[in-house]
């Protein structure tokens, strides 16, 4: 029928301009991205060197100078056992960073690792994964942690244990969605023929292509977690007195709130910046993470 | 000629089983061999079971979609009855597949070179920089440009032909014997179609690995197989070497099939169109699955199902009318 000429296996494009534009747009062109940098960083700098940047303690009382309004030598003016706001805000900072990023780690591999099992090898497993996904999603978030931290009892090992027990379900689900769609895709084919087993395809293959989802949803969730662990602490639940946290300030800080009104409100300024800074590094790591965002 | 042809499928039936539900049958008792370094290519259209049918070769059949029946054989050896182990290492080293869409087959978040390097590594024991030295060596070998620097790129950087040319790199990176291809240039356009195929056959060639290749372009076939079997609904209903089905049809669906598409050789030729449509899996006739489409059909064609016969040395049809698309083939 059609004749066909020689063999021919000229390169089809040459040239090194495909493999260099890696990203047409570099990561610091990412406005939300660079914002969220700045502002995560700014705290974790705060947080880390918190003993450096004042001169006082967050804890000792000094009942001479309870409640001065703002001065030179007390930025925020002093609360009503005389200990300096600003030092209690930055220490703030330590304790609530602190909780909420670790609080974030056990849910995410517990979630994700149950999840994406789930999603792969389908069957019972599944089943039982889901309804109990199901179950744990039937209660508001903050109801349930409230509810648990009162069982388990007030303190950061509690806190840790009922954001865990609550929050994996989020991650659980978001990872064996991107499983079910992963798992039809020609490359996990591939590997199948390859002769990989399915623990080192479901690592190896599918793992990261779906994991940036779960880590853009983990910046979101770190939000959530620090709020519940401010909402804690303003209802005496959380981490005990004397140890400064923003949740508790503000619930100490209320009752003078006509005469000394920034003792309640820069700790919940301090809590509305943070969950914005994490907010702008969420969405900026999902345009940088998602691999068909970058083409 | 070994033997026991490299690959035996026997007898093959493929459906869709569930609870309460009469099975659909999508393939339906199909057989071929596939000889050592022999090019054997399926054609038919879509829905007609033939990317099935690789796929239960390679065991990657869809969830839900069984071997109802049939064997298929693998040097001698059944590939249902062997036990998972055996069969990995076997789909690692021995087989290989290369897909339609070169967009999804690779790993979007892996460097193309580690893909290649991956298999290697795993199955003939090489060191890490070995496996990547072999990954950039049949990326030469694909005609890949400057491949120790395309090795670092991620599939998205490269282009829709450079990405199949991964895929057969990757593909061939064992040294596999038998290669099963769903219709790997389906997706490129037509002179990118064409280099990808002569590298194919080229590579194959030189190795000597049999090709199980399945399309539905008609071109395509004719210019990379020797044997060809035609799918009609589940079923091969023709089956001989690419030259003489071309040349002399013997099922009324493969003429039809040959009539509707355009040929430079008589570019004035008017193109024919087959009535109708294939019919409905569910719902299948319990005589010719052709009949009602066909020109040649007479009463006993729609009760009785005609099987694959020999009507010519190295040539099968499933017609009881073969002889008369003869007559008609050379009036």
């Amino acid at each position: 029928m059609t004749t066909t000429p020689a063999p021919t296996l000229a390169p089809i494009e040459t040239g090194r301009r495909a493999v260099r534009s890696r990203s047409l747009r570099p990561w610091y062109r990412n406005g939300s991205l660079v914002a969220g940098i700045v502002v995560v960083g700014a705290l974790i700098l705060v947080a880390v060197f918190a003993p450096l940047l004042t001169p006082y303690s967050p804890v000792a009382q000094n009942l001479e100078e309870s409640l001065q309004g703002p001065s030179a030598a007390h930025w925020l003016g002093t609360d009503q056992f005389g200990r300096d706001v600003l030092t209690r805000l930055i220490w703030s900072t330590r304790v609530d960073l602190r909780i909420g990023f670790l609080a974030v780690l056990i849910p995410f591999v517990v979630g994700s690792v149950l999840g994406g099992l789930a999603g792969y090898f389908g069957g019972w497993l599944d089943v039982v994964v889901m309804r109990l996904v199901d179950i744990f999603f039937a209660f508001p978030f903050y109801v349930m942690v409230i509810a648990l931290v009162f069982v388990l009892g007030a303190g950061e090992t509690s806190i840790y244990l009922a954001i865990a027990t609550v929050s994996w379900v989020s991650y659980a689900k978001i990872v064996r969605g991107e499983v079910l769609v992963a798992k039809q895709q020609d490359y996990v084919m591939a590997a199948r023929l390859g002769g990989f087993s399915h623990l080192r395809v479901l690592a190896r293959h599918i793992g990261p292509n779906v994991l940036s989802q779960a880590i853009i949803y983990a910046m979101s969730d770190i939000v959530q977690d620090i709020m519940a662990i401010v909402t804690l602490g303003y209802l005496g639940l959380g981490i005990a007195p004397p140890t400064a946290e923003w949740g508790s300030m503000i619930a100490g800080g209320q009752e003078f709130i006509t005469t000394q009104w920034q003792q309640a409100t820069i700790p919940g300024l301090a809590v509305v910046i943070t969950s914005l800074g994490l907010s702008w590094l969420g969405d900026g790591l999902s345009d940088l993470l998602s691999p068909d965002r970058r083409k | 000629m070994t033997d026991a042809p490299l690959l035996s499928v026997r007898n093959l039936s493929l459906g869709v089983q569930r609870k309460g539900r009469p099975t659909t049958l999508i393939v339906d008792d199909i057989s071929f061999d596939v000889a050592e370094g022999e090019r054997f290519g399926i054609v038919g259209e879509s829905g007609s079971g033939k990317s099935l049918t690789l796929r239960a070769i390679a065991n990657l059949l869809p969830a839900g979609v069984k071997v109802l029946s049939g064997s298929i054989q693998y040097r001698g050896q059944d590939l249902q009855a062997m036990p998972a182990k055996s069969r990995l290492r076997l789909a690692g080293q021995e087989i290989a597949m290369i897909f339609q869409e070169p967009m999804t087959a690779l790993n979007p978040v892996m460097r193309v070179g580690e893909q290649i390097a991956e298999s290697p590594r795993r199955h003939l024991g090489l060191s890490k920089a070995a496996a990547m030295d072999l990954a950039i060596d049949m990326m030469r070998k694909t005609g890949i440009p400057d491949p120790a620097h395309r090795a670092q790129a991620y599939p998205h950087e490269l282009s829709g032909g450079l990405r199949q040319r991964i895929m057969i790199a990757m593909a061939l990176s064992c040294s596999p014997k038998l290669l099963l291809c769903d219709e790997p240039t389906t997706a490129l356009d037509v002179t990118v179609q064409h280099q990808v195929l002569r590298l194919l056959e080229q590579l194959c060639e030189d190795t000597r690995t049999a090709l199980v290749f399945v399309t539905h372009d008609l071109g395509v076939v004719n210019q990379t197989c020797r044997e060809l079997g035609v799918m009609y609904a589940g079923e091969i209903v023709e089956r001989g070497r690419v030259k003489d089905v071309f040349a002399d049809p013997r099922h009324p669906y493969t003429k039809g099939l040959l009539d509707s598409a355009p040929d430079f050789d008589q570019p004035d030729r008017e193109l024919v169109a087959i009535p109708g449509f294939a019919p409905n899996l569910a719902d299948r006739p319990d005589g010719c699955p052709f009949q009602p489409r066909c020109a040649f059909a007479v009463e006993h064609c729609a009760t009785t199902r005609p099987r694959l016969e020999r009507v010519l040395p190295g040539r099968e049809a499933a017609c009881f009318e073969t002889g008369r698309i003869f007559e008609g083939a050379t009036a």
